[in-house]
């Protein structure tokens, strides 16, 4: 409550990524409405456009001095920006991507592209929120928007039913979250996540306060695992990421995980750091059973998308692993798996999207057989991203994982890492199928990329990014690291 | 006087009486979407519960954006719901078991 009453005008500048992100949604939509059939094209340029803007925005704030705005329930900081300019960035890439996947599944509406910006709109606010009413209202939006998302290939069953499940469990995890929430307010009496922080270090081991905080703690977690999509609360996210429309897959399994893992932080690190002890325990069961259910799973898939699920949530269980240690460098090493992951799956999506054809959603893992013979280059793509999630070097997924585990084994978890390890062993053989269908197999029909040649271009950067960064991934550890 | 604890206690039980809804029933999702308005109803109780023994509007403040939200998320689950009717013609759980593997 202590800068409550001062509102001075100049701290809007703090928000502005937001307040321009807002305004162009607003001029967008009302655009679209008037635009005729032969202009609609451009509603996807305005798009890009505000994302950029956005983004450029948001790149100008990185290394801005730290600052906490709206009587404490905004902040600002490096992690806020540099995470706001990934998401950006991400949804840009995914947007070329998702505009092929549009036309030819004659899907391409103008609210597709407001529900993209909204949901960005959320996310940006989770990232930034410092309270727990600015992140549950982020939350929410980016929620909302992703529901409709699903549901916007209406006439299809899978499409309307993968958007119901993810409703009903997105609101019963919503529901969860808040009554941790209602918990923590309860006992520490004020919403704000540095006040939270300031209270949960005073209290007292084994004292009633420490009790009552450890209630809204568990709620808390299990309502972020089921964001995050951690076992046992991942039930919802093979069927959703097999019934949505694959560009919506791609966006829904990429980006807001960046959202979640900081929504995590701030709660979780920022807020309730002094109750580490408490909630590691948890997350290292989380990650354990996330990292063997998703491996194991997967092996008997033969659609790729639900294939993908379940490596999402293998990889989603090493993230947090990432937290179970404690330590900066250990928190640096999840964000860092978590930008690794996101390009890595928009890559993975931007193939699955590339073989769309018309009545044609190249979904399962025999559609790839013999992709080596008729487009040997972006079989090579595929094979870089396999690998890559695998885990095999010098790809970056590799060193996303040896960060990981270098971690865990600094903070004397030996057996969880070996554990991790077995499992991402296991789980190679799902990869490696995917590469044998490709380069061993014959092609039933024989059939030619016909992807416009930007979304060729992008998806090619963005494969061969895996082995670059994979090259030197200094940077990018360091940078990760130095977020917290 | 009513204490804290009798809201708690009455806000806990409303809590488990949505979520054992929306796991025991088998039925109907309009159930389901009954279930969660009372999840949010338990919360708001403890929200405005907390702020009246607190002395803090926080809580308070926070009841009225769940209420909007939670408007908000029934308009689009009673929309999704209709499109499920359209293309299944039928709202029963078990309609709801084509993605499996």
């Amino acid at each position: 409550m202590n800068n409550m009453s001062t509102f001075d005008i100049s701290t809007l500048s703090v928000a502005v990524p937001e307040i321009f992100l807002l305004s162009a949604i607003v001029v967008v939509l009302l655009l679209d409405l008037f635009l005729t059939k032969p202009f609609k094209q451009a509603t996807y340029y305005l798009t890009q456009l505000s994302l950029l803007i956005t983004g450029v925005m948001a790149f100008n704030l990185i290394g801005e001095p730290e600052a906490i705005i709206f009587g404490g329930s905004f902040i600002l900081d490096d992690m806020a920006s540099v995470f706001k300019v990934f998401m950006l960035g991400g949804t840009m890439v995914a947007m070329v991507y998702t505009r092929h996947y549009l036309e030819q599944h004659s899907l391409f509406k103008g609210e597709y592209f407001i529900l993209v910006l909204l949901s960005v709109l959320g996310m940006m606010v989770m990232v930034s929120g410092y309270s727990l009413l600015t992140l549950y209202l982020g939350l929410e939006i980016l929620a909302l928007s992703l529901y409709t998302l699903i549901a916007i290939a209406r006439e299809r069953a899978g499409a309307v039913e993968a958007a119901l499940k993810y409703f009903v469990l997105g609101a019963i995890a919503s529901g969860l979250l808040l009554y941790g929430m209602s918990m923590i307010y309860g006992i520490s009496g004020s919403l704000n996540i540095n006040e939270i922080a300031n209270f949960a270090a005073n209290a007292s081991l084994a004292s009633r306060e420490m009790l009552i905080l450890n209630f809204g703690l568990v709620f808390l977690v299990i309502g972020i695992a089921f964001k995050l999509g951690a076992v046992p609360f991942h039930m919802w996210v093979p069927d959703v990421y097999q019934g949505s429309p694959t560009s919506v897959t791609m966006f829904l399994s990429t980006v807001p995980k960046i959202a979640a893992v900081a929504m995590l932080v701030r709660i979780l690190v920022d807020g309730l750091g002094a109750m580490h002890a408490y909630w590691s325990d948890l997350f290292m069961v989380l990650a354990i059973l996330s990292i063997a259910v998703g491996s194991v799973v997967a092996l008997m898939q033969t659609n790729i998308k639900r294939m993908l699920a379940y490596s999402t949530i293998s990889h989603i269980g090493f993230i947090m692993l990432g937290f179970v240690t404690g330590v900066i460098s250990g928190y640096g090493a999840a964000v860092f798996y978590v930008l690794v992951y996101i390009l890595m799956s928009l890559a993975a999506f931007g193939i699955i999207i590339l073989l769309n054809k018309k009545g044609f959603e190249a979904d399962l893992i025999s559609d790839y057989k013999g992709l080596s013979k008729h487009s040997p280059w972006f079989a090579l793509m595929m094979l870089i991203i396999m690998l890559s999630m695998a885990g095999v070097p010098p790809f970056v997924g590799f060193y996303a994982k040896l960060f990981i585990l270098q971690q865990v084994i600094s903070a004397g978890f030996v057996t969880i890492a070996v554990i991790a390890v077995v499992f991402a062993v296991i789980s190679a053989y799902y990869y490696l199928q995917v590469i044998k269908s490709m380069y061993f197999e014959e092609a039933d029909t024989k059939s030619e990329v016909t992807a416009p040649m930007d979304m060729q271009l992008v998806l090619s950067i963005n494969a061969v990014l895996i082995l670059v960064v994979g090259l030197f991934p200094d940077f990018w550890m360091k940078l990760s690291i130095s977020l917290f | 006087m009513v204490s804290l604890s009798d809201y708690l206690i009455l806000s806990s039980i409303i809590f488990c009486i949505g979520l054992a809804g929306i796991f025991i029933n088998r039925t109907n999702i309009i159930t389901l979407l009954m279930c969660v308005e009372l999840i949010l109803a338990a919360v708001n109780t403890n929200f405005i519960a907390f702020s009246h023994f607190l002395g803090n509007e926080a809580g308070q403040i926070f009841v009225f954006f769940i209420l909007t939200v939670a408007a908000a998320e029934v308009a689009i689950g009673l929309a999704i719901l209709t499109l499920l009717f359209r293309v299944r013609g039928s709202i029963n759980v078990d309609v709801t078991n084509s993605l499996k593997g």
